[in-house]
């Protein structure tokens, strides 16, 4: 094993003897293009709403669960796919948390939630996880369209505008603090 | 005599029915076969201002819009600011005391079953005008009405 390592790392640092420097230079430059486009693509592929509806678990549950509400039907035609509330959109975070999703292929090969009642009983902890992840970076995936120095109060409803010049202005509260299950439907709250 | 008897009924039965049918509010003037106009949807009012009751026992209406309100065995976003320990920091109305009673008097701890489905009695208002015209008027205002000589 260590010989093998020490065999490979030699190759690794001596000069190539069979190919030119213009080969090595140019090949890896455009290997790398190739691969960072290739890989940027597929990245952007599990972003697409065609992607998170392939499985039933989100075509069947959540995926119902927005359609009437106004985040995918709206006078105006703007609509919000799933990738743009649950993946942050600039890199470093948007890579942090394809990551950790990595974990919901895995629940998808052994079909943790492949029933409507697995789905249901296993809803809190899911939202759970979702209300804490916008609490903690401040409802950015919300503020990615809702920008708060853009809104103007005075087109909002009484209650809208005194809760949001008031608390929300004051940083105490963010976006999800009241606005749960406006995209899908809340958990049993009644349960702890 | 009977013949003429049978016609007579089967012909006040036509312009009966004839006289219903054009004169249903809530289908319009369409012909039976056909449906009749329906109304532009309309927003619900949304200004916060408490109306008044028409009636004393009325169930106060929703000054507010609750589009996709979600109120099942799972949740109920009514009571995320109208129930009682709310409604301090949201200043809602919060529900009053009889709905904390069952039907036989006693008070329980939280909001009655039976009580639950808030939209059953509490409804959003809409500027429209009502299609079926009626005589209501406020019992104050007949209380008030002088004694008919």
């Amino acid at each position: 094993m260590r010989d093998l390592l020490r065999r490979y790392w030699r190759t690794l640092t001596r000069p190539s003897a069979h190919y030119s420097l213009g080969f090595l230079t140019i090949g890896g430059f455009v290997g790398g293009v190739v691969f960072w486009g290739g890989f940027n693509t597929a990245m952007e592929f599990t972003n697409t709403e065609m992607f998170c509806i392939s499985c039933h678990e989100m075509r069947d549950n959540v995926y119902q669960e927005i359609q009437p509400t106004i985040h995918f039907t709206n006078r105006s035609g703007v609509r919000a796919i799933c990738s743009d509330c649950h993946v942050p959109h600039d890199w470093t975070y948007k890579m942090a948390r394809k990551m950790q999703a990595s974990k919901e292929v895995w629940g998808w090969i052994f079909g943790t939630i492949n029933t409507r009642e697995k789905f249901l009983a296993k809803r809190k902890e899911l939202a759970a996880r979702e209300w804490e992840r916008l609490k903690a970076n401040d409802s950015l995936e919300c503020r990615n369209c809702h920008e708060f120095q853009a809104m103007d109060f005075t087109r909002q409803s009484k209650r809208g505008a005194d809760d949001h010049s008031a608390a929300l202005a004051r940083g105490e509260k963010t976006c999800i603090d009241c606005h749960r299950g406006i995209a899908h439907r809340l958990p049993d709250m009644a349960s702890p | 005599m009977k013949r003429v008897l049978l016609v007579v009924f089967i012909l006040a039965g036509f312009l009966l029915a004839k006289a219903f049918a054009q004169h249903d509010p809530l289908r319009g003037p369409a012909p039976f076969e056909e449906s009749g106009k329906t109304p532009p949807l309309v927003n619900a009012e949304n200004n916060d201002r408490k109306r008044v009751r028409s009636y004393a026992m009325q169930p106060p209406t929703i000054p507010h819009k609750t589009d996709n309100y979600q109120v099942d065995r799972f949740a109920n976003k009514c009571l995320t600011c109208h129930a009682r320990t709310r409604a301090g920091e949201t200043q809602a109305t919060p529900v009053s005391i009889t709905h904390y009673q069952d039907r036989d008097g006693n008070f329980l701890a939280d909001v009655s079953p039976r009580r639950y489905f808030c939209e059953q009695c509490h409804v959003v208002q809409m500027q429209t005008q009502p299609v079926v015209k009626n005589r209501f008027r406020d019992v104050e205002a007949i209380i008030k009405k002088p004694a008919a000589k």
